[in-house]
């Protein structure tokens, strides 16, 4: 790798927990960062604490309100923003992005875009209405070395220095060798894997089971019940991957099982707390309103609701959650629901 | 019809400037070039010598035997019998010396692959070439469709009535003065190598270097043709490493050097009758690496990837295309070409079958694209989806440099083979006579729901009628659609299309597959009756890909 490679900085767009996380964790092989923020008093506010998503910033971290700099400073980028927020942003850095950038990403949700008619029987939502953010990148701009973060990276215990490991997913090669090359440390791992949209997917879609955890987390269904949910949920989530274009190996490794152990079973995860708040009786709405940061798995169970009815997958556990989060169905009605979980065959994706 | 004729200056009239003419005078010098690289790219691939030595012997003395052509040299057995023997006894060497050896050995071969490669351009004999196939024809042609003895010196009717070349032609032009241009077309006829052949001298083009078939050289007046229009000869029987990776730089070094050149990605003739959608990614590939090399020793020139779409309402080989297809063992290992070409005289009856009797040809030139398939414009500089400029340059850059990385790549490649696909089905050119096919077959398999492809093939006579007017509703609904999509530039259409819906379709019944033993398709008492299923798969195959299905 060339030398001149690592004397730039690295770019992190986006300052919330998991951004400002990454955004530490590169200063640690010696590595100067620009973290883009947004909103410009608060880029000045964190400038002058040094302190973003309550965690303390390092040295090496400048901050900037421009994405011009970080596109003309930085050839290897780290978006890190919600997925509603995504594609308006590659609009913005899009000009300042040449093909030789690199983009690792690290946002687990989806794109969608809305057609101009709702969504109906006669007008489903398909594959196409739906971007993983790798897509929305390549659509936005000229960069093709692209390349996703995915695994249990709950960005406060990242934060707070404990042992962790992450996927990089990439077609390129040489994407998954710069992320490596730029994160690991002694206690942070970084495995590689060239199913990009596998590892997106797997990302994206344990976030609905995260909710769900939450929710018979919140009911005091016990650990078996957990247990149930999350192994159903696996099953679940790669029924829908496959109908996406994922294959079965990124849901089994670290993107996938690993990232769903670990959201499945902390107050950490936002989507695990948004499930948990909805068992203790509290409104969608209010939930929202009250938290700092979004929980994709929201957005994204009502994806899945339109993709599964078009696909024609079965998705027991997401179909409950829709209800709930839509008032259709009481948190105790799920509950009985659950225990109707279908019991065909158990694994039916490995012959 | 009357058409403005058009008549394209040549844009480079002194041919001591064509890339290829430099390229045949220094032959020796070039087939050097290309054996030290090929040498060099072996070296570095990291598979021990000796390994790759012993595969290709055990190899090629397999294909001596199992399948011999005219054009193989004399001594070809002699020559691996020799390296077998060479290579047996570097035992009482020492290991300096076996190695020494079979690195001689190594050069030893790829010195004969790529003599046997390399083509020898002449330019009388180009001229020759060109000046019989233009004036030629012309002749059969005003023979056939005017009538009387004087009308063989007719001037009524040119080759370029016959074949209509539309889309970016003045494009093509300035993209030639300006970089190297690699045209790629679709594959469906053994014809295409020639009809292409022509087109490019039409459009006042240098000619082309393009790697055709070895089988092909067995047929001495098609040898003479492939040689004198500037083709190098690739050998399907040959698998081994060695040999692919002299071929990979043989077409590298050229395009290096500003040869255009003719790749047809699809690698064979489209079995199916389908566009091809899985393209052969290694001589694509050659074009990726020629042009990151040129950046890398500084040489601005750039490499412009055309996509070219052919149509023909009829293909004289589908039958045998078509059945081979549905035969499908699928290994293509000792690749053997139907035998409908395997004589002049049977290549004879073809041309003449195929100039005198009137079915247009439609040659599509589409827009030219840098090696990752970003469209050029007129200057050759690489446009962004959104229009805004690209330097190409930067797609092989990590960090401030230009680097070199296989992976990379070959994942370039597959964008690029992408696009060429694309491309194709916005360039590709309706025919009434491939949407009739279209429609009839899949108002067969819509009445046949239970029923597989090879069950509809063999459905009975008294299954394989539609009402007439039933057909003409559905064809309607899909001619709709494609107008449609036409509009958003998805797919182009020949101008009879835009017609009456029944003016059309007589159009096309009249031309789908025409000079087969057998029409798939004809109309009768009001019924539209399917002759040949398989032959009409065949034609329908063309529209595939394009989603129509949900619009009948």
């Amino acid at each position: 790798m060339s030398s001149k490679n690592t004397s730039r900085p690295v770019g992190v767009v986006g300052a919330g927990s998991f951004g400002t996380a990454i955004a530490n964790l590169l200063t640690e092989n010696s590595q100067r960062v620009i973290l883009y923020v947004r909103d410009q008093t608060k880029s000045k506010q964190i400038a002058e604490t040094r302190v973003s998503a309550g965690q303390k910033l390092s040295d090496r971290i400048s901050i900037t309100n421009s994405l011009q700099e970080i596109g003309e400073e930085c050839h290897v980028i780290f978006p890190v923003v919600p997925s509603a927020n995504f594609r308006e942003m590659m609009q913005n850095l899009s000009p300042h992005l040449r093909p030789y950038h690199i983009l690792i990403h690290g946002t687990k949700g989806f794109d969608l875009r809305l057609p101009d008619k709702p969504f109906s029987g006669r007008n489903p939502m398909t594959r196409a209405h739906v971007r993983t953010m790798s897509e929305v990148i390549k659509e936005e701009s000229s960069v093709v070395r692209v390349g996703c973060m995915a695994g249990p990276n709950l960005a406060r215990e990242i934060a707070d220095h404990k042992p962790a490991a992450t996927v990089i997913a990439s077609q390129f090669n040489e994407v998954v060798e710069v992320g490596q090359r730029l994160l690991k440390n002694d206690r942070f791992l970084i495995y590689g894997g060239n199913d990009l949209i596998g590892a997106e997917l797997s990302g994206i879609l344990k976030n609905i089971i995260a909710v769900g955890a939450g929710m018979i987390h919140g009911l005091g269904l016990g650990e078996n019940a957990r247990a149930l949910l999350i192994s159903r949920g696996l099953v679940e989530m790669i029924h829908v991957g496959r109908a996406l274009g994922g294959n079965i190996q990124a849901f089994l490794g670290l993107a996938g099982v690993g990232d769903l152990i670990a959201t499945c079973g902390s107050s950490l995860s936002r989507n695990f707390t948004v499930g948990q708040k909805l068992a203790e009786g509290m409104k969608m709405e209010a939930i929202i309103a009250g938290m700092e940061e979004v929980a994709e798995g929201v957005k994204t169970i009502d994806i899945i609701h339109e993709l599964a009815r078009s696909y024609k997958v079965r998705c027991v556990i997401n179909e409950m959650l829709y209800k709930v989060i839509h008032d259709d169905l009481t948190v105790a009605d799920a509950q009985h629901l659950l225990m109707k979980l279908p019991f065909r065959q158990e694994v039916d994706f490995l012959e | 019809m009357t058409r403005k004729k058009v008549r394209y200056d040549e844009i480079l009239p002194n041919k001591d400037q064509w890339p290829i003419v430099k390229l045949s005078q220094n032959r020796v010098g070039f087939i050097k070039k290309v054996a030290d690289e090929s040498f060099h790219q072996l070296l570095t691939n990291g598979t021990p010598i000796r390994e790759e030595l012993e595969t290709t012997v055990y190899k090629e003395r397999i294909r001596i035997k199992a399948n011999p052509w005219k054009v193989d040299p004399a001594d070809d057995l002699r020559f691996w019998n020799n390296i077998k023997s060479e290579l047996a006894e570097t035992a009482q060497l020492t290991p300096e010396e076996t190695q020494a050896k079979e690195r001689e050995l190594m050069q030893t071969i790829i010195l004969r692959y790529t003599e046997e490669i390399a083509g020898s351009f002449k330019q009388s004999y180009y001229r020759f070439a060109r000046t019989f196939i233009t004036f030629g024809f012309a002749r059969l042609l005003n023979a056939t469709r005017v009538k009387g003895f004087l009308s063989l010196f007719s001037r009524q009717l040119d080759l370029d009535d016959k074949i209509q070349i539309v889309g970016q032609t003045e494009h093509i032009r300035k993209l030639a003065k300006k970089g190297t241009v690699v045209m790629v077309p679709t594959h469906f006829s053994n014809l295409d190598s020639i009809l292409i052949g022509w087109v490019i001298q039409f459009l006042g083009l240098p000619a082309f270097i393009y790697g055709a078939g070895l089988n092909l050289f067995n047929i001495k007046i098609l040898a003479y043709f492939m040689n004198s229009l500037g083709a190098y000869k690739v050998d399907r029987r040959k698998r081994n490493p060695i040999y692919l990776e002299t071929l990979k730089n043989y077409s590298k070094l050229a395009l290096m050097e500003g040869a255009h050149s003719l790749f047809f990605p699809g690698g064979t003739r489209s079995r199916s009758g389908e566009i091809e959608k899985n393209l052969k990614l290694g001589l694509l590939g050659t074009a990726i690496e020629a042009q990151r090399e040129m950046y890398q020793t500084n040489a601005d020139r750039k490499i412009f990837i055309v996509p070219v779409v052919i149509n023909y309402h009829f293909v004289l080989e589908a039958p045998a295309l078509i059945k081979e297809y549905l035969k499908k063992t699928g290994q293509e290992r000792f690749y053997q070409e139907a035998d409908e070409f395997s004589t002049s005289y049977k290549m004879g009856t073809f041309m003449l079958k195929f100039f005198t009797k009137g079915s247009d040809i439609s040659v599509s030139i589409g827009r030219g694209m840098d090696v990752l398939g970003n469209y050029v414009d007129d200057e050759g500089n690489s446009l962004d989806a959104k229009g805004n400029p690209i330097d190409t340059r930067d797609y092989f850059r990590s960090g401030d440099e230009i680097t070199e990385d296989s992976q990379r790549e070959h994942e370039y490649v597959r964008i690029l083979s992408k696009r060429i696909v694309e491309e194709y089905h916005k360039f590709n050119r309706v025919f009434a006579s491939h949407l009739v096919a279209y429609t009839a077959f899949k108002m067969l398999q819509r009445r046949n729901p239970t029923l597989d492809l090879y069950g509809i093939l063999r459905l009975s006579d008294e299954d394989l009628e539609i009402d007439y007017e039933e057909f003409k509703e559905a064809y309607k609904k899909l001619r709709d659609h494609i107008l449609k999509i036409h509009k958003e530039g998805k797919v182009d259409v020949a101008n009879h299309m835009k017609k009456r819906a029944t003016i059309s379709i007589l159009h096309g019944l009249e031309n789908v597959g025409m000079y087969h033993a057998r029409r798939p398709l004809i109309l009768k008492n009001n019924k539209i009756i399917i002759q040949d299923p398989n032959t009409l798969f065949y034609y329908h195959n063309r529209m595939e890909g394009y989603e129509l299905e949900k619009y009948l």
